[in-house]
C-alpha cells in the first residue's frame, strides 16, 4: 500500500488536522516508510492464526456496578471555552 | 399478511432491518462509576472518563456485561466466550473522545431471533444478527442559540445494547411489533427500562424496496426514531418516496436521513458527501472481554419467565388463544396481573377467556380514560377476580358487572360490597321471572299476535320490556328461555 497526496489529505480530513504542502509532503515520507516496515510482516505465514487484539495476557479488569454521587459539573466545566448555565457551548453543529 | 404496495406502474415490497439501542438499566456507566440517573443537571455525571480527559482509562462495569449475556439469552441467541472492544472513530461535539467505545468484528453476542404474533393466530421469527455492547454519546441542544449548539455530557458513556435485525421486515405493523416485542423482552428480564420517550429505547430503520421476488434495493438508514408511531409514519413516508424515485426512471442514493416528526418527512443528514469511514480497531486501553461457559450458566439459571414461555404456559394451562396469551404476555404487568387475578380463586381457572376479555378490553379502557397504567389500578387483581366470579355464578349480568367496575374504579370499594349496597343480585328466580314475563305479554297483546303471525325481530322488544321491568338484573339466559317458551305456547 502507498500513500498519495489523496490519501494524506482524507486522513488528515477525518482527524481534523491542517497540513500545509510541505507538511502533507512530510507525511507522506513518513507513513510510507512506516507502511514499508510493518509490510515486512505479510512475509509471515499466518494461516490458521486467530487475530490478536491484545499482547497482554492479563485479564480484563471489571467493577462493581457502583455509582458515585458527586456532582461534578463545575469541575467538568472549568476548562470549557464557552459554556452557559451548565452546558459547554460549541459553534453550531446541525445535521 | 399482505405486504405488496401497490405503485403506479407494477407491484413493490418493502424490505426493513431495525438497529434497536436499548440502554442497560444500571447504576453506573459502561466505563465509568458516574451515575446514569435520566433529568439530573447537565454536565453534573460526567466523570474524567466521560469527558475524555488525556490518561483517564476506561474499566468495565461486571454488570453491564451481565444484562447484555442475560439479553442475549432472552433473544435466543449465540453467547459468545469472547469479545472485543474497538474504537469507532468520528468527530463530534457531544462524543469528547473523538471515538465511541463499541464492539465491531467480535460483538458479545451472535445470532438469535425473537417471534411476533399475529391477531389472525399466525406468528413470524425476526433474525437477529447480533447484540454487542458500546457507549452512549452526550446530548446535544441546537435550538437554543442561533450560534452555539449546547452539550450536555450526562448521557455520555451510558452503557448502550445495539440489537440488529436482519432485514426480515415487511411492513410497517411487523416493525412496530418487532421492536414492542424486543421492549416486552427487555423488560421482562429487568436489562433495560423500555422507557421510549426518554431515549432508553430508539432505533434506527434501514429501508429499501424492491419488486417482489427481486434482490434487495439499495437502502437508507433512517437515524434515531423514539417512538413505535414514529417509526411507522417514517416508514410510510419513506417507502413512498423510493418508489416515486424508482418509478420516474431515478434511482436510489443510499443515504442517513433524519425525520422530522412535525412534518412526518424524512430528509438527508447534511454531511453525506464525506461517505463514513469510522477506521475501526481494537481499543489498546481494553483487554478483550473473556467469558466462561460457567458465568454463562450462573446468568442463564437468574433469567426469569419470559413472554413466550409464559404465553405457551397460558395457552397450554387455559386453553387461551395464540393472540390472546400474546397480548396478555405483551407486558409484565399485565401477566403479573392476570396471574394474581386467576389465581384468587380456583373458580376463575375455569373462566380464563373471560378473566382475559375482562382485563384488556373494560378494565384497560378504564384505565386509558383515567391515564392510568395496570401498575396503579384502583381495582385490585383480586377485586376484578371477585367481580368476575359474580359473574360467572350468575350472581350479577356482564351488562350490570360494567357499570358495577366502572363503581370499584371510581370509590376503591370491592363488588361484593358495591352488588350488595345497590341490590343488583341478578333475578334467577324462575317464579319472578315468570311473572314478569306474563305482565309484558299481557300488556302487549298486540305485539304478541305480530309475532305470532312470524315477526320473529319483536323477541328483542319482550325481551326489552322484561329487563326494564326487572332494571336490567334479570338472568338474561333464563328471560329468554322463559320467554320463548310462554310465546311458543300461544301458537
Amino acid at each position: 500500500m502507498k500513500i498519495d497526496k489523496n490519501t494524506i489529505n482524507k486522513i488528515a480530513r477525518l482527524s481534523r488536522i491542517k497540513l500545509d504542502d510541505k507538511e502533507s509532503e512530510d507525511y507522506i515520507k513518513d507513513l510510507n516508510s512506516i507502511l514499508d516496515w510493518v509490510e515486512q510482516l505479510n512475509e509471515v505465514n499466518t494461516e490458521n492464526v486467530e487475530p490478536l487484539s491484545n499482547i497482554s495476557s492479563s485479564i480484563l479488569p471489571k467493577r462493581e456496578d457502583v455509582s458515585n454521587d458527586t456532582n461534578s459539573s463545575e469541575e467538568i466545566l472549568e476548562n470549557a471555552p464557552d459554556k452557559l448555565e451548565g452546558f459547554f457551548a460549541v459553534p453550531k453543529v446541525v445535521e | 399478511m399482505n405486504n405488496i404496495i401497490k405503485g403506479e406502474k407494477h407491484d413493490w415490497e418493502m424490505v426493513i432491518g431495525l438497529e434497536i439501542h436499548a440502554q442497560v438499566k444500571s447504576n453506573s456507566k459502561l466505563f465509568s462509576s458516574s451515575s446514569t440517573k435520566f433529568g439530573s443537571s447537565p454536565n453534573s455525571q460526567v466523570s474524567l472518563v466521560d469527558a475524555a480527559m488525556p490518561g483517564m482509562l476506561p474499566v468495565i462495569n461486571k454488570y453491564c456485561v451481565e444484562q447484555a449475556v442475560k439479553t442475549g439469552v432472552g433473544l435466543n441467541a449465540k453467547i459468545n466466550n469472547y469479545s472485543v472492544f474497538d474504537r469507532k472513530n468520528y468527530f463530534y461535539a457531544d462524543l469528547p473522545q473523538g471515538y465511541q467505545i463499541s464492539q465491531y468484528k467480535y460483538p458479545i453476542v451472535g445470532e438469535g431471533k425473537v417471534t411476533i404474533d399475529f391477531k389472525d393466530g399466525t406468528s413470524k421469527d425476526i433474525r437477529i444478527v447480533r447484540l454487542h455492547l458500546e457507549q452512549d454519546a452526550g446530548k446535544s441542544l441546537h435550538d437554543q442559540n442561533p450560534s452555539k449548539t449546547y452539550v450536555d455530557l450526562n448521557r455520555s458513556g451510558v452503557a448502550l445494547m445495539e440489537i440488529v435485525s436482519e432485514p426480515d421486515i415487511r411492513t410497517p405493523d411487523e416493525a412496530g411489533m418487532y421492536i414492542s416485542k424486543i421492549r416486552s423482552i427487555l423488560m421482562y428480564l429487568d436489562t433495560c427500562d423500555g422507557n421510549m420517550q426518554e431515549g432508553s429505547l430508539r432505533a434506527d430503520v434501514n429501508i429499501s424496496v424492491r419488486k417482489p421476488g427481486d434482490e434487495y434495493g439499495t437502502r437508507c438508514e433512517i437515524k434515531n426514531l423514539n417512538s413505535i408511531k414514529f417509526i411507522k409514519q417514517a416508514i410510510n413516508y419513506e417507502v413512498k418516496r423510493q418508489i416515486e424515485i424508482l418509478e420516474a426512471g431515478g434511482s436510489i442514493e443510499q443515504n442517513t436521513m433524519l425525520f422530522n416528526t412535525s412534518t412526518g418527512k424524512t430528509r438527508p443528514m447534511r454531511n453525506k458527501e464525506e461517505a463514513h469511514d469510522y477506521r475501526y480497531f481494537p481499543d489498546p486501553d481494553l483487554l478483550p472481554l473473556e467469558i466462561s461457559e460457567e458465568e454463562i450458566g450462573k446468568i442463564k439459571t437468574s433469567i426469569p419467565e419470559l413472554p413466550d414461555e409464559l404465553k405457551n404456559k397460558f395457552i397450554d394451562t387455559y386453553k387461551l388463544s395464540n393472540y390472546d396469551a400474546s397480548v396478555l404476555t405483551a407486558e409484565k404487568q399485565t401477566s403479573d396481573y392476570f396471574n394474581e387475578s386467576i389465581n384468587s380463586d380456583p373458580e376463575l381457572k375455569k373462566h380464563a377467556k373471560i378473566v382475559v376479555n375482562w382485563i384488556t378490553s373494560e378494565l384497560f379502557s378504564l384505565l386509558n380514560k383515567n391515564n392510568l397504567e395496570l401498575n396503579n389500578s384502583p381495582v385490585s387483581p383480586e377485586n376484578l377476580g371477585q367481580l368476575i366470579k359474580l359473574i360467572s355464578t350468575n350472581e350479577i349480568s356482564g351488562k350490570i358487572a360494567k357499570d358495577v367496575l366502572e363503581d370499584m374504579f371510581s370509590t376503591g370499594k370491592t363488588a361484593r360490597q358495591i352488588v350488595d349496597e345497590k341490590g343488583l343480585q341478578q333475578v334467577s328466580d324462575q317464579e319472578e321471572i315468570e311473572k314478569v314475563i306474563d305482565e309484558v305479554i299481557a300488556t302487549n297483546p298486540k305485539m304478541v299476535e305480530q309475532y305470532l303471525d312470524g315477526k320473529d325481530k319483536l323477541l328483542g322488544f319482550f325481551v326489552g320490556q322484561a329487563m326494564k321491568l326487572t332494571k336490567g338484573k334479570a338472568n338474561p339466559k333464563m328471560l329468554n328461555d322463559i320467554l320463548m317458551r310462554k310465546l311458543n305456547k300461544k301458537n
